[in-house]
This record gives C-alpha cells, sequence and structure tokens, in this order.
C-alpha cells in the first residue's frame, strides 16, 4: 500500500515534469517564432483587441468594485484607531502592489486565457491545425505566437486599468460615502506609494503573469485530445493551472524580490 | 516484409512488365503501426502510381484516414518506410516535411477551412505564405479556383455559412491552389447527398485528367469509387491488397468479397446482425417516465 502510494507520487513528478520540461521548449518554440519572420501583425492586433478589449468591461467593473470594498474595509479598522486619512495609503498600495496584477491575471485567464485555450483546442479537433501543417504553415507561428503575445502585452495594460478603476472606486467610496477627506487621502497614497518599487514591481508582475498565462493557455489548448471532452479539459486546465501558477509566482516575487 | 497482397496472384509488379509500371509517387514498405493495444497496420506495403486516381478502400476504422495522414507526414508509423516523390519521409524533422508537403495537396473530411477566415483569405493563404504575388493576382487567382470548383461569389462567406457540400469544394479549392503534383483526398463524399457526390466526383477527375494529378482518395462510397479508380487499395487486417477495379470485382478473397457483397441484396442474407429479438417487445414507450 505505502509502496504504491510512493510508486504513485514518483509518477505523478514524473508527469508534471515532463510537462514542464514541454512548457519550455514550447516557450522557447514561440520566442523563436515571434523573432523571426514573418511577422503576423493583422492577426496579432486581431487577438489584442479579442483577449484585451474584449476583457475591457469586467477588468473596469471589478477594479472599481474591489477598490470600493477596500475602501469600506479599511476604513471600518482604520477608524477606530483614528487614522482614517491613512485610507489612501492602504488602498493605494493593496490595490497597486498586489490585488491589481493578481486580480487582473486571474480575471483574464478566466476570461481571454479560457477562450484562447478553447479556440486552439477546437482546431486541434476539427483538424484545422493539421490543415496547416498540410499548407507547410506552422501552427505555432501562425495561430499560437501571435495569441500568447497579445496576452503578454494585454496584461500590464489592463492592469494599469484595472489599478485606475480600483483607485477611483476607493476613493469615490472614502471620500463620497464615508466623509474621508479628499486631500488627505489622496496625499497618504501618494506619500506611501513608491514608483520604482510599487508602480514599475506591479508593471513587471502584471508582465509576468501575461507571460505565464499566455503560455498555458496555448499550450493548453495545442497538446489537447482531438474531442469535445479535449476542449473542455483544455479549457478548465487553464483556468486552473492559470489560477494557481500566478499565485505561486505571486508568492515567490514578493518573497524573493520583494516586488 | 512486404505483406500488400495484390488481388490477383502473382503480384501486380510481377505481372506488369518495366514499361507498363506507372511510377509510384507514393508507396509504403513494411509499414506497421499500433495505437494503444490496437495493431492499425501490420507491415503495410502498397503504390500509389503518378497521374493516377487511386481509391483507398475499406470498413470503418480499417486505417484509410490514417494512411493519408502518414502520406501527408501527420503520423508517423512505429516501422518501415514511407516513399513520397521519391523520398523517404519517415525519419523527417517538420521543417523537411514541409518542403515536402508543398508538393502535396489535401483534402481533410471536414474541409479543416480556418473558421476565424473568410473563404477567399482560406484560399489565399497558402498564397500569401508561399508565393511573392500581389494583392491582385493573388485575388484573381483565388477567383479563378472558386469558379473551377462552382463557388464563384462565395469568397466573402465565412465556412460557417456553407453547406456541407460547398466547404468541401471550398477546401478543395484551397487544397489545389498550390498546383500541388499528390493530391490527398480524406472521405469527400461522406453525409454528401447524390447530386454533390456527382459533382465533387467530377472535380476530382477532372483535377486528375487536367492537372495529372496523382490522386489519392479514400472512400467507402462503393459505387463512385469505382467509377473513378485507376487503382484500388482495399485495407483490411492491417494489411493492403491493390489491383485495378476489374481485379478487386474478380477477386475471390473472402474479405473483399464481404466488402463488395454489403452493397449488394446477398449482404442481408448472410450478415451476423439480427434485431428480432427487440421486436417482439417494444416495452420502451411504456416504461417512460410521463406515460
Amino acid at each position: 500500500m505505502k509502496l504504491e502510494l510512493i510508486e504513485n507520487l514518483g509518477y505523478r513528478s514524473l508527469v508534471v515534469l515532463e510537462h514542464l520540461g514541454r512548457i519550455a521548449q514550447f516557450g522557447i518554440r514561440i520566442v523563436v517564432c515571434l523573432l523571426v519572420r514573418p511577422y503576423r501583425i493583422r492577426r496579432l492586433v486581431a487577438d489584442v483587441y479579442d483577449a484585451g478589449v474584449l476583457s475591457l468591461p469586467v477588468v473596469c467593473l471589478s477594479g472599481a468594485v474591489v477598490g470600493g470594498t477596500l475602501s469600506l474595509l479599511g476604513y471600518t479598522t482604520l477608524v477606530r484607531f483614528g487614522a482614517e486619512e491613512a485610507l489612501g495609503a492602504l488602498v493605494g498600495l493593496a490595490v497597486i502592489r498586489e490585488l491589481g496584477p493578481v486580480l487582473t491575471a486571474l480575471l483574464v485567464t478566466g476570461r481571454a486565457g479560457s477562450a484562447i485555450a478553447a479556440e486552439i483546442a477546437t482546431m486541434v479537433t476539427t483538424e484545422q491545425l493539421d490543415g496547416l501543417r498540410m499548407m507547410s504553415v506552422d501552427p505555432v507561428d501562425f495561430v499560437v505566437s501571435p495569441k500568447a503575445l497579445a496576452l503578454l502585452l494585454v496584461m500590464p495594460l489592463l492592469a494599469g486599468l484595472f489599478i485606475v478603476f480600483a483607485l477611483v472606486g476607493g476613493y469615490g467610496i472614502a471620500v463620497g460615502l464615508l466623509g474621508v477627506d479628499g486631500g488627505s487621502f489622496m496625499s497618504s497614497m501618494e506619500g506611501s506609494v513608491k514608483f520604482w518599487n510599487d508602480v514599475i514591481g506591479s508593471f513587471s508582475k502584471a508582465i509576468t503573469f501575461g507571460a505565464l498565462t499566455g503560455l498555458i493557455a496555448t499550450y493548453r489548448g495545442y497538446i489537447s485530445e482531438p474531442t469535445a471532452a479535449g476542449v473542455s479539459a483544455a479549457t478548465t486546465g487553464t483556468v486552473v493551472i492559470g489560477s494557481v501558477a500566478i499565485l505561486v509566482f505571486d508568492f515567490f516575487l514578493n518573497g524573493f524580490w520583494g516586488v | 516484409m512486404r505483406r500488400g497482397n495484390d488481388a490477383g496472384s502473382p503480384s501486380e509488379l510481377e505481372r506488369m512488365s518495366e514499361a507498363e509500371v506507372p511510377e509510384f509517387r507514393v508507396a509504403f514498405d513494411g509499414v506497421s503501426l499500433k495505437r494503444g493495444e490496437r495493431l492499425i497496420f501490420d507491415g503495410l506495403s502498397c503504390g500509389f502510381p503518378r497521374g493516377r486516381v487511386s481509391v483507398v478502400l475499406g470498413g470503418s476504422g480499417a486505417g484509410k484516414s490514417t494512411l493519408i495522414r502518414m502520406i501527408g507526414g501527420l503520423q508517423r508509423p512505429d516501422s518501415g518506410s514511407v516513399r513520397v516523390a521519391g523520398q523517404d519521409i519517415t525519419g523527417f524533422s517538420e521543417r523537411e516535411l514541409f518542403k515536402v508537403r508543398d508538393r502535396i495537396g489535401m483534402l481533410f473530411q471536414g474541409g479543416a477551412l480556418l473558421d476565424s477566415m473568410t473563404v477567399a483569405e482560406n484560399v489565399a493563404l497558402p498564397l500569401r505564405e508561399h508565393t511573392r504575388l500581389a494583392d491582385m493576382d493573388i485575388e484573381s487567382e483565388v477567383d479563378r479556383r472558386l469558379v473551377a470548383v462552382g463557388l464563384a461569389n462565395t469568397g466573402h462567406l465565412y465556412p460557417r455559412a456553407l453547406s456541407g457540400g460547398m466547404g468541401r469544394r471550398a477546401a478543395l479549392a484551397r487544397a489545389i491552389v498550390m498546383d500541388p503534383e499528390i493530391l490527398l483526398v480524406d472521405e469527400p463524399f461522406s453525409g454528401l447527398d447524390p447530386i454533390n457526390v456527382r459533382r465533387i466526383e467530377a472535380l476530382l477527375v477532372d483535377l486528375n485528367r487536367h492537372l495529372d494529378l496523382t490522386l489519392i482518395v479514400t472512400s467507402h462510397h462503393m459505387a463512385s469509387s469505382l467509377r473513378m479508380a485507376d487503382r484500388l487499395v482495399f485495407m483490411v487486417d492491417g494489411i493492403a491488397i491493390a489491383g485495378s477495379p476489374a481485379d478487386l470485382l474478380k477477386s475471390e478473397d473472402e474479405r473483399i468479397v464481404e466488402f463488395l457483397s454489403a452493397e449488394s441484396d446477398r449482404f442481408a442474407e448472410h450478415h451476423e446482425l439480427d434485431v428480432t429479438p427487440l421486436m417482439d417487445r417494444r416495452t420502451m414507450p411504456d416504461r417512460r417516465k410521463n406515460s
């Protein structure tokens, strides 16, 4: 029984390692395709539209709601200590350093990442990728790389928008609803948020998460089984693996680099 | 080891004098392939002559589509060799396969048109990728191909707006747009009405005659296969039995006789399925939840 457990654990570890190796190889193929001509600008623009513009409503709305919620929660705690003027610092730091990039990445993985995985998996099922291969067109170059790059590009932009909407939401609730002084809200935020450490750190996090989501979504779609169940597994797998990977990377980025 | 049989004995190659054997554009030699526990090819050997229409016949799951995919390098054999246009492609890398595929057109069973692009964009794709033609020339070339397959004025439509037969013809236009030497066609007639079957059959035969294409078609549509084939390749038990349609019709091989008789009245008399046990107790209507 114990031996079986260890055997199982060993087997699963090998499978995970094998997938990690394949993902790394796949990532290198994507980078090579992006660097070598032809550059797929038109396809990239279309994919940026699909992943970015179509994610705008959900990202902006979520940002505003998260900012407002933070203000409400922060105020009830801070007011006990008479420190409600520090609400700006709390909302600013939490949103810029952590919630902006992480929540945006989770939202984009759920909306755009899953859509990309489903699209590529459907192309596998309907032999569209084989069709490209038979036309001597590399599917990684034609289909996969523009989508992966699109996610990498839109993630920091969407995270930026999320942060702006969260700050506006937080300010609106704090000043409009809770009666916090607008000037002290802004000045406490200005005083505690550092450009290099917090803003640039947040930006780098968003780029990292964009690359991660792009890689996982395209890989998961690309290796899917050519069946309806394969498409479904690719979609679910992207959301689950993508979300966990984002949170794990966030932990390490925070812990080791203090980003 | 050659396990490919020919319909007559001795083998077709041996019967023909050197001058009569047309050059095989595609040849399988001792190809084996296992999928899980199932043996798909068991030392399969057969050839497809240049400029002729070869139809690959066989029941569902006999490996017809796998055979076609192997010629395109989309599926690799476990052992044996596949020669396409004089090259053994078995160990080729994806880059090397691209050079071989430049000479091949393939029509997939489902069309495999990219659904994010219009029909015209689909047909134009190989031209945009592999030629330096100006946009105007590409457009006129695409129009020419679409007219040839009877799809004039449909270039602006997306594949989802096309019927089954139209989609297959659009895919055919894309498959021949680079003037391939070899055209692989996977089940072109499945799910089509008789008019569309005849239309696509005529198109394929015309292409073979006028462009000297080596045409390899998989099908289980006997009537059209017998009409269009110069050579029939019958897939059974992991091997291929090849010969002219006349050879196969005369064959006394049980497996071929059974397959051919499936379309005749004889089949009804000796097939092994029997639904009579179901007929005397049609109880389900009474067992429905709302009955």
